[in-house]
C-alpha cells in the first residue's frame, strides 16, 4: 500500500450560519400559528393544492411505466450523488470547451459577489431573472440591489411575489398564496403606467404583466437564470418553464449568468428522457412542460455571447457527506411533496422560514444551513413539522423517503440537544416500560386519570405540555381495568374459553351440515 | 395457529376493549392466543420523536418476549405499532444493538402483522362472522396505508360484516393530524387537520368511525367528543368481534 497520510480529514465545509434565505426568524409552531389564522390563505392553499393533486394523479396514473420511471429517476440521482465531484469537473470542462466560463462558489456570499461583479463588468445596472431558486436561496436580489443593480423577475408568479415585496411560499407556484383580487391590487400599485381600470380576469392580469415585461426583455442586456439540469456529458444547461418568459431571458440578452446548485448535474444527455417525464407530471400535473430550453456554451451570432455558470455549494457538500443529506440532494424541486402534504396545505410555505418549504424543505433546510438545537435555532423545529403521514414519499418522483429522513434528523437533533427535560422524560418512560412490574404500577397510576376525569369520564383540561392537545380534544379517563388484568381475571379466562368453545361448536355444526 | 398478542402500551392501558376484541376474535376463529406477560411498549413514540438510544431496551424486550419459536405469528391491533416493529426496530438495533439483537429483531419482524393483515393474508379469512347493524365509515390510518400497505384488507373484512351499512369517507387517505407527539408539538396545525377530518366524517352521516389504530381514534374521538358530535369512534377489532349473540354495547364515554 502506498498511500500518503494527509492527516485528519477536514470537516466538510458548512455554509456560514445565518447566510441567505435558509432560516426563518421564528420556530415553525409559532410561525404556523399566524398563518393558520389567515382564513384567506388557507382557502387559497386548500383549493390550489387540491386541484394540482388531482391533476397529478390523473397524468401519473395514465403512464403504464410510472413506477419504473420513478425507479430510474432515483437510480440516476443516486449514481450522480455518488460521483458528484467527477461529474462536476466534467461539466466544467465541457462548458469551457463550448466557450462558457465556470465559477465555483463555496457559499451564498461568494456566489452573490461573483454575479454582481459579472454584471458590473457588462456596465449594466439592470438584470432580468428567471427560474432560480438558487438565487432565492442566497438572497441574490437583495445583494444586487445593495450594489445598485436592479433585478427584474420575469416568471409571472415570481414577478407577483417581487412586486408585492413578499417572499415565495411554494417552490413551483411561488404566489400560490395569492388570489386574483390580491394580484390585481398588487399590479395596480406596483406596475408603472398600468391601466387603472384593470380587472381581475386572468387574461387581463397576464396581459398587464406581459406589457411590463416585454419592455424589460427588449432593453436589458444581462440575464440571470437558474437551471433545472446541467448535463456533464455535453456541458448543456436546461430550464423548463410554462410561460416562455424564461426563453426570452435565455436568448435575448448579450450576457447570461446561470446560478446552479451543484446537485443539479446529470451524467448523460439521455437522462433527460427520464426527468422531462417525471418533472412536469409531478409538479404541474402536465404531460409535458410548455417550454424546455437547452443551451451549450455560446454560439457565435446566436443568443447570448457571454455565458457564465456559477456552481453553488452553500452547504451541499456538507449534506453530501451525510447519508440523509445525500438522499435529500436527489430532489428535483418538483413540489409534488408540498402539494400532498397536509401540514403544508394548512400552514403554507412561509411558516418554514426558508426558500425550501414543505416536506423536502424540512429535510433540506437543516441540512444546508444546519440546525443548532441548543441555540433554539428555528431550523431545529423543522424536522418536527410533519405528522409522518408519508404522503410525500408516495408522491416523490425520485422516491426520497422523506418521513424516514425526518425521523433521522429528529434523532440528530435530540442527540445534539443534550439532556433536555424531554429526553429525561423519554429515558424515564423507557426505564419504566422496560420493567413489566414498573409498567403495571404505572398503569395503576394511570387510574388516577379517573379522578381527573369528571363524572362523564372525560378529561377536558390537561396541564402543559399537554394543553395543546386538550385545547381541541377530550380524553377518555383510563378504564378501570387494563387489558392484562382483565385477561388474568376469572372473567377474562372465562370469556376466552367461551370464544374457543364457540369455535369448536361452529366446527361441529359445520361438520354436521357437511355430513347431512 | 399459535398467535402472540401484543396489546401495545396504549391499548393495554387506555383501550383494553380493542385488545379484548382482538383476542376474542382470534380465539373464536380457533386460534391459540398467547400473551407474553413481560410485554410493554414497542418504542414507536420514542423513535418518532427523535430518540433512538432511549428505546433500545424496549426493542430488546419486544424481541425477547415474542422471539419464542412456538409463536408462529405476532399480531397487534395497531397499524403504527406494527409499522414500528417492522421498520424501526431494525434501525435502532443496527445503530445501538449487538449481533444477537439484530438477528432477534429480524426474526420477530418477519412474523409481525397488523390485525387485518393477519386475518386476510395469513389466516385467509375475510368473513369473520361478525354482525354490526350500524352505519360505519372507515379511516385508513396513514401508517397502515403507507408503511404497511394494508390496502383494502380492512374494507374487505368490513364488507363481509352482516347488516353493516358501510359508507365511504371523503378524502379518506388524508392524515387526521395525530402523528404522536406532533399533536403536542404542533397542536394548532394538528387541530386544523383534525377539523377537516371531522367535517368529512360528518358528511358521511355515519354513527361510527372505525380504524385499525387506537391512537388515531383517540385523536379523532377526542375531537368528535369535544364538538359533541353524535359519531363515536370504534376500533376495527370491536366491529369484527361483535356477533348476534354478543353484540357491541357502548360503554365508554369517549374513545
Ligand atoms: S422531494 Fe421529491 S416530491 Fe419533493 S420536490 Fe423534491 S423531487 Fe419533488
Amino acid at each position: 500500500m502506498s498511500s500518503t497520510f494527509l492527516g485528519m480529514p477536514a470537516p466538510p465545509p458548512r455554509s456560514p450560519y445565518g447566510t441567505g434565505n435558509l432560516r426563518g426568524d421564528r420556530k415553525f409552531p409559532r410561525a404556523a400559528h399566524d398563518e393558520l389564522r389567515n382564513e384567506q390563505l388557507r382557502r387559497n392553499l386548500g383549493r390550489a393544492t387540491r386541484t394540482i393533486r388531482a391533476k397529478r394523479l390523473d397524468v401519473t396514473g395514465e403512464l403504464p411505466d410510472w413506477e419504473a420511471l420513478r425507479e430510474a429517476g432515483s437510480a440516476i440521482k443516486t449514481d450522480t450523488m455518488n460521483r458528484l465531484p467527477e461529474l462536476l469537473e466534467q461539466l466544467e470542462r465541457k462548458v469551457t470547451e463550448h466557450g462558457g466560463t465556470v465559477h465555483w462558489a463555496r457559499d451564498g456570499a461568494e456566489a452573490n459577489e461573483i454575479v454582481a461583479r459579472l454584471v458590473q463588468e457588462t456596465g449594466s445596472s439592470e438584470v432580468i431573472k428567471v427560474k432560480s431558486m438558487a438565487t432565492q436561496e442566497i438572497g441574490l436580489n437583495e445583494h444586487l440591489e445593495s450594489v445598485g443593480i436592479t433585478p427584474y423577475e420575469t416568471d409571472l408568479a415570481e414577478l407577483i411575489v417581487q412586486l408585492a415585496h413578499d417572499k415565495p411560499s411554494h417552490i413551483l407556484v411561488p404566489a400560490i398564496h395569492r388570489n386574483r383580487d390580491e394580484i390585481r391590487q398588487i399590479f395596480l400599485k406596483e406596475i408603472p403606467g398600468v391601466d387603472p381600470g384593470l380587472d381581475n380576469v386572468p387574461a387581463h392580469l397576464a396581459a398587464a404583466a406581459r406589457a411590463y415585461l416585454r419592455e424589460k426583455f427588449m432593453t436589458t442586456t444581462v440575464a440571470v437564470s437558474g437551471a433545472n439540469f446541467g448535463i456533464a456529458e455535453t456541458g448543456t444547461l436546461s430550464v423548463v418553464e410554462s410561460e416562455g418568459n424564461g426563453r426570452m431571458c435565455l436568448t435575448m440578452p448579450d450576457t447570461l449568468i446561470t446560478v446552479m446548485g451543484i446537485e443539479k448535474v446529470l451524467p448523460r444527455h439521455q437522462d433527460l428522457e427520464v426527468f422531462l417525464q417525471l418533472l412536469p407530471r409531478s409538479s404541474t400535473g402536465e404531460r409535458m412542460n410548455p417550454y424546455t430550453s437547452l443551451w451549450t456554451g455560446v454560439t457565435p451570432g446566436d443568443g447570448p455571447q457571454n455565458f457564465h455558470l456559477v456552481l453553488l455549494d452553500n452547504g451541499r457538500t456538507a449534506a453530501l457527506a451525510d447519508r440523509i443529506g445525500r438522499e435529500a440532494l436527489n430532489c428535483i424541486r418538483c413540489s409534488a411533496c408540498l402539494n400532498v402534504c397536509p401540514v403544508y396545505e394548512r400552514t403554507g410555505g412561509h411558516a418554514y422560514g426558508s426558500t425550501y418549504p414543505g416536506p423536502i424543505g424540512a429535510v433540506l433546510t437543516p441540512q444546508l444551513a444546519g440546525m443548532h438545537a441548543a441555540k433554539g435555532d428555528p431550523n431545529s423545529s423543522l424536522p418536527y413539522a410533519s405528522s409522518l403521514c408519508g404522503a410525500c414519499f408516495d408522491a416523490c418522483p425520485v422516491k426520497i423517503d422523506i418521513p424516514s429522513l425526518l425521523v433521522e434528523l429528529r434523532h440528530q437533533h435530540t442527540e445534539q440537544a443534550g439532556a433536555t427535560a424531554e429526553k429525561l422524560a423519554m429515558r424515564a418512560a423507557a426505564t419504566v416500560m422496560k420493567h413489566p412490574k414498573l409498567f403495571t404500577a404505572a398503569q395503576k397510576g394511570a387510574g388516577l386519570g379517573r379522578v381527573l376525569g369528571g363524572r362523564d369520564g372525560k378529561i377536558s383540561h390537561l396541564p402543559p405540555p399537554f394543553d395543546g392537545w386538550s385545547d381541541s380534544r377530550d380524553t377518555a379517563a383510563p378504564p378501570k381495568r387494563t387489558f392484562r388484568s382483565w385477561l388474568a381475571s376469572a372473567e377474562g379466562a372465562a370469556t376466552m374459553r367461551a370464544a374457543a368453545d364457540e369455535h369448536r361448536r361452529n366446527e361441529k355444526d359445520g361438520k354436521k351440515e357437511e355430513d347431512a | 395457529m399459535r398467535i402472540g398478542l401484543f396489546a401495545t402500551c396504549l391499548g393495554d392501558t387506555l383501550f383494553p376493549e380493542a385488545v379484548r376484541s382482538t383476542a376474542v376474535l382470534l380465539a373464536r376463529l380457533g386460534h391459540d392466543v398467547v400473551f407474553p406477560p413481560g410485554q410493554t411498549c414497542c418504542g414507536q413514540m420514542h423513535v418518532n420523536t427523535g430518540y433512538q438510544r432511549e428505546p433500545l431496551p424496549l426493542v430488546r424486550n419486544f424481541a425477547e418476549q415474542f422471539g419464542d419459536t412456538s409463536i408462529e405469528a405476532v399480531v397487534m391491533p395497531s397499524g403504527s405499532c406494527a409499522g414500528s416493529v417492522r421498520h424501526q426496530h431494525e434501525i435502532v438495533a443496527e445503530r445501538y444493538g449487538d449481533a444477537a439483537l439484530r438477528s432477534g429483531v429480524a426474526t420477530v419482524k418477519a412474523k409481525t402483522y397488523e390485525l387485518s393483515e393477519l386475518l386476510v393474508d395469513v389466516l385467509g379469512v375475510e368473513d369473520v362472522g361478525a354482525y354490526f347493524p350500524h352505519r360505519v365509515t372507515y379511516h385508513p390510518t396513514c401508517h397502515s396505508l403507507r408503511m404497511l400497505r394494508v390496502g383494502d384488507k380492512p374494507l374487505k373484512l368490513l364488507r363481509a360484516v352482516d347488516s353493516i351499512d358501510l359508507v365511504e369517507l371523503p378524502e379518506a387517505d388524508s392524515c387526521c393530524g395525530f402523528g404522536g407527539t406532533f399533536a403536542l408539538k404542533n397542536a394548532e396545525t394538528s387541530t386544523a387537520m383534525l377539523q377537516d377530518k371531522m367535517r368529512n366524517i360528518a358528511a358521511t352521516g355515519a354513527g361510527v368511525c372505525t380504524a385499525g389504530d387506537s391512537s388515531c381514534l383517540m385523536h379523532i374521538g377526542g375531537g368528535l367528543s369535544r364538538i359533541r358530535s353524535g359519531t363515536r369512534t370504534l376500533h376495527l377489532a370491536q366491529i369484527l368481534s361483535a356477533t348476534r349473540t354478543s353484540p357491541y354495547v357502548p360503554t365508554e364515554a369517549v374513545r
